[in-house]
């Protein structure tokens, strides 16, 4: 039983690490900061929480302690996540930071302008 | 809704002074008779039962669990590759739902989908700004937002 407990968690924590190293190497490779931004969004949320819920694991099976603060950490970041990203990509575009030259099609600039000339704010 | 729930905790505790057995494996025996009874006598309320949409924000949890793995392990092949095929491109997708925690639910799917993020919402919040990685496909990432995503949030706020 042990034996099986011990797989379960070290597949959770490695499987985080393996996320996490995936963005790290996905923040230095990727061309632009739209682009950095699934990197960060995506495989970090799902890293922290993988290794979260195999410390939950580690705890309860094998010390047999059971911590739900773990497991609301891992909600939070669930939530928290993704609106990180949106934020992030959202502001750094009206300050004006241009995609990457490869960017195929953009709706987002005339959209921007208008809503710049609506409330007249200048370059 | 809320008055179905509490109508089902009321039959709960009912069942519970019937017995005068004041345990939690009594309360749960009398929520399951108060379900049944709720089921049986459906047509009196006006709403729909609220197992109904209990039963679609389960399978909306099982959607986003299962789109953020395949998220992950497409961001996790893009970037191993050693020559990156990328396309990025910002377009714009008109949606149908209309309050506001549709939308921000909506969009941090989306933003949690493989290869997708919403960089902005319009002011009258009818459509999303989304950057999509690569843009070879961006009928196919359309229709998988209108019929996976929209279609789940429809049921868990309609129903």
């Amino acid at each position: 039983m042990t034996i099986l407990a011990n797989i379960l968690i070290v597949f959770f924590i490695v499987a985080g690490l393996v996320f996490i190293v995936v963005s790290a190497i996905g923040l230095f490779r990727l061309p632009d900061l739209y682009t950095r931004t699934h990197a960060a969004s995506k495989s970090s949320t799902l890293g922290v929480m993988c290794i979260l819920i195999g410390v939950f694991l580690h705890f309860w099976l094998i010390k047999d302690h059971f911590n739900p603060s773990i497991l609301l950490g891992v909600l939070f970041l669930f939530i928290t996540g993704p609106v990180g990203g949106h934020i992030m990509s959202r502001s750094s575009y009206i300050a004006g930071i241009k995609p990457w030259s490869g960017t195929v099609r953009d709706d987002l600039k005339d959209e921007i302008e208008r809503m710049k000339k609506e409330q007249n704010i200048k370059e | 809704m809320s008055f179905q729930i509490l109508l089902n905790l009321f039959l709960a505790f009912l069942w519970m002074f019937l017995s005068s057995n004041y345990s939690l494996s009594r309360f749960i025996i009398g929520y399951l008779l108060g379900l049944l009874v709720i089921i049986a006598l459906r047509k009196f309320f006006k709403t729909n039962l609220y197992i109904d949409r209990v039963w679609a924000v389960i399978k909306l949890i099982v959607l986003f669990i299962k789109e953020l793995i395949l998220a992950n392990v497409s961001v996790l092949t893009l970037v191993i590759k050693p020559k990156l095929a990328l396309k990025p491109a910002i377009f714009k997708y008109n949606t149908q739902l209309t309050e506001d925690w549709e939308i921000t639910l909506l969009s941090s799917l989306i933003t949690l989908t493989p290869g997708t993020v919403v960089v902005h919402v319009s002011d009258d919040s009818k459509s999303l700004f989304i950057h999509v990685i690569d843009s070879n496909d961006i009928d196919e990432t359309i229709d998988s937002i209108k019929y996976s995503f929209e279609k789940a949030i429809l049921e868990v706020s309609r129903s």
